[in-house]
């Protein structure tokens, strides 16, 4: 069924979620929040694409909107060339075999009343793999490949610790062998010594199975280190998106500069100089006019006030931004705002 | 620093207990600290560890029964032992001398009464500032800390604020009392990496303008690396190692701290690169180690011979100053080639 072997494995155009804003007595529409408005990107087979944004930007709907647990206000999906957008129902079965998801929560996200062995396995009894012995075999495999033992299928969630849960849920996701993961927040529950472990898995199942991953997070660190192609979210749209190395090395919009001048660096003789980025994420119900992160932006001038930034090619094919002076600033906006060596002490 | 500061805070040898089914769990024990007018002390370690018990223990927030303060002092200059405080006196320390920011803003905050009242009261307390002056102070205050319209905001309850806005209002309302110390516990965790960057800058304002000294919980080493003099790393219970910001980030001697160290990919790490982790999980607090509590997940020891691993396994790691100068519970500490 694969349309074009190239192709990316997934491609997702313009895509848009709106929720409906109810007011008034009768609850009546009067207006849309824009949680993803307007989104494209592809990810090919093997590899990570992050997405990155702070709460509220829409990264999760976008998630559950490509997963189709939500249906989206318009745009389209491809899945291995195959447009899956109109697909409903019944025909959306063999989608909810290939691509799979993990979730931030590994404690709530695992049935507390099933047993590991039932959570691993209720996918393959779903979709109707195999007979009761080869999926118990599937199970034991499963849970070894996650670094979890026999001795853990009759346990439930509640024995095990935020990684072992975390654990426990990338299991039931390869279940189906899946080809793309979409994993939502994955390791910012845990603790960060946990949280090496989790990405060791992932990188290591990747390798494995040829896996693809939508990697959705608000930690850039994590990020950078996970992802082939990054992409920056603001306020239901993607601001600006490269290759990670180029990202983080030559950035291109203001609002990926605020986020990494804002990461503290673990290293007490590098500290943040400049003043940080004012004001919260406005909201997706009323954005503001021209380019959304003008309110907040450093550099913005009277025409971002008005005119909505496309997408457009910063220095290099395939890294792109939505800031209508990238040109004039860029030289601002390719260093970071650390201090030089502070004395000790 | 040059010379010793004379305290501020200082805790000494606390060990504090929780009364549980599965009988007493010591959540804290042999923890001593000490801060000093405008320092600021970082407490992390992983989730568990006791930094929330130590934290809350200084102004006796914990619940007891089930918890009990088994052992120790906490001194606060001019105060005395806390734990031995009469109830009023407690009251007057708490919230004028000590103030406290929590990752729950509803910690702190009172739902039932509006963000006005909450802010005038602190003001009246605090410095027997009348109504109109207090007003002020808080609008301007408010502003400070990044709220827009600050004006009609005030008449808001807690409720009717979003979380980062809440957040703010109890930073602003921690940050008017102009505290001795603050006690921050991961104030920041909950939110966006933008705001955690102004809410940092803000705290290390007020304790440039009023010589604060901060106590400053966090599992993220960044955080610290960003805002602290001195650091103290906390495992299962324990203080497991102690010094100065940039000789811990620079020089670190426990093998805990070390690998909690190299397990947060930095710059330089190599993308999709195996990241070092430390194996295992915490242990139980029902089931400590006898010796090294880190003994079971420690990578050191597993570099270690036969004997000298016994020893990991039979004998507790004093807390104490190492050779090089460094201050470890850990009776084989890190080496400079090792790291
Ligand atoms: N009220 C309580 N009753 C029983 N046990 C408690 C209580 N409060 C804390 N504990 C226990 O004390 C230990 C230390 O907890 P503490 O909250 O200090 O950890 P922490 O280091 O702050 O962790 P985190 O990073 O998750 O906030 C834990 O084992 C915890 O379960
Ligand atoms: S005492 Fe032994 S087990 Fe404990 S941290 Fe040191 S080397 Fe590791
Ligand atoms: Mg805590």
């Amino acid at each position: 069924m694969k349309a074009n072997a190239d192709g990316p494995l997934i491609d997702v155009r313009e895509l848009k979620k709106y929720y409906p804003l109810r007011g008034g007595i009768f609850g009546k529409k009067i207006g849309d929040v824009r949680a993803v408005d307007g989104v494209s990107f592809a990810v090919r087979a093997g590899e990570t694409l992050g997405l990155v944004g702070e709460s509220g930007c829409g990264k999760s709907t976008l998630g559950r909107t490509v997963m189709r647990l939500e249906e989206p206000t318009d745009g389209r999906i491809l899945f291995e060339g195959v447009d899956l957008t109109d697909v409903a129902g019944a025909e959306l079965f063999p989608l909810r075999r290939d691509v799979q998801m993990i979730f931030q929560d590994p404690y709530s996200s695992l049935n507390p009343r099933m047993t590991v062995g039932e959570i691993v396995r209720e996918p393959l009894i779903v979709h109707r793999v195999g007979g009761r012995d080869e999926q118990m075999e599937k199970v034991r495999a499963l849970l070894d490949t996650v670094g979890l033992g026999d001795e853990t299928l009759e346990r439930y969630p509640h024995e095990f610790s935020g990684g072992q849960r975390q654990r426990i849920g990338l299991a039931r996701a390869l279940a189906l062998d899946p080809k793309l993961v979409i994993a939502d927040e994955p390791v910012s529950a845990l603790d960060v010594s946990v949280q090496s472990q989790v990405l060791n898995l992932m990188g290591r199942l990747q390798q494995e199975h040829g896996l693809t991953y939508l990697f959705i997070s608000h930690d850039l660190s994590v990020v950078r280190h996970v992802s082939d192609t990054v992409a920056i979210m603001y306020l239901g749209r993607i601001v600006e998106k490269g290759p990670t190395e180029r990202v983080f090395a030559r950035t291109g919009h203001p609002y990926t500069r605020a986020l990494l001048d804002a990461v503290p660096l673990p290293d007490p003789r590098r500290r943040r100089a400049a003043a940080p980025v004012k004001g919260e994420s406005p909201s997706a119900v009323s954005p503001p006019p021209g380019c959304s992160f003008h309110p907040r932006c450093p550099f913005a001038v009277e025409a971002c006030t008005q005119i909505v930034p496309p997408l457009e090619q910063f220095e290099q094919v395939g890294h792109i931004s939505a800031c209508l002076r990238k040109e004039e600033i860029k030289e601002q906006l390719g260093h970071g705002a650390v201090t030089g060596v502070q004395p000790a002490g | 620093m040059s010379g010793p500061t004379p305290s501020l805070l200082e805790i000494e040898d606390l060990a504090v207990g929780f009364d549980t089914e599965a009988g007493l769990l010591r959540a804290v024990d042999r923890v001593s600290l000490e801060i000093a007018p405008g320092e600021t002390l970082g407490l992390v370690g992983e989730s568990g560890c006791g930094k929330s018990v130590t934290a809350a223990s200084v102004l006796r927030l914990v619940p007891i029964p089930p918890g009990q303060i088994l052992h120790g002092k906490i001194r606060l200059a001019g105060r005395g032992d806390l734990l031995g405080l009469a109830p009023a006196d407690l009251g007057a320390v708490r919230g004028q001398e000590i103030a406290m920011i929590f990752q729950d803003p509803m910690t702190s905050l009172n739902p039932v009464f509006t963000v006005e009242k909450q802010l005038l009261e602190v003001l009246r307390l605090r410095f027997g500032m009348g109504r109109q002056s207090a007003r002020v102070r808080s609008i301007e205050m408010l502003r400070t800390v990044g709220i827009p319209d600050p004006d009609a905001r005030l008449a808001a309850y807690p409720h009717e604020l979003s979380g980062g806005m809440k957040q703010r209002v109890m930073i602003a309302m921690a940050l008017l009392s102009e505290p001795r110390l603050l006690i921050a516990d991961e104030p920041t965790t909950a939110l966006d990496v933008t705001i955690q960057a102004q809410i940092l800058q803000l705290i290390r304002e007020l304790q440039q303008r009023t010589g604060a000294a901060v106590l400053f919980i966090t599992h993220d080493m960044g955080v610290v690396a960003e805002m602290c003099d001195r650091v103290a790393v906390m495992y299962a219970g324990r203080i497991v190692e102690r010094g100065d910001a940039v000789g811990l980030f620079t020089r670190p001697r426990h093998p805990y701290t070390v690998g909690l160290l190299r397990s947060v990919p930095r710059e330089g790490t190599a993308r999709k690169s195996e990241l070092p982790v430390i194996e295992g999980a915490v242990p139980s607090p029902f089931a400590s180690p006898v010796g090294c509590r880190f003994a079971p997940r420690c990578w050191k020891r597993m570099t270690l011979g036969d004997a000298e691993q016994v020893r990991c396994h039979e004998e507790d790691p004093a807390l104490e100053r190492k050779a090089d100068g460094g201050v470890a519970a850990c009776h084989f500490p890190v080496t400079d080639d090792e790291r």
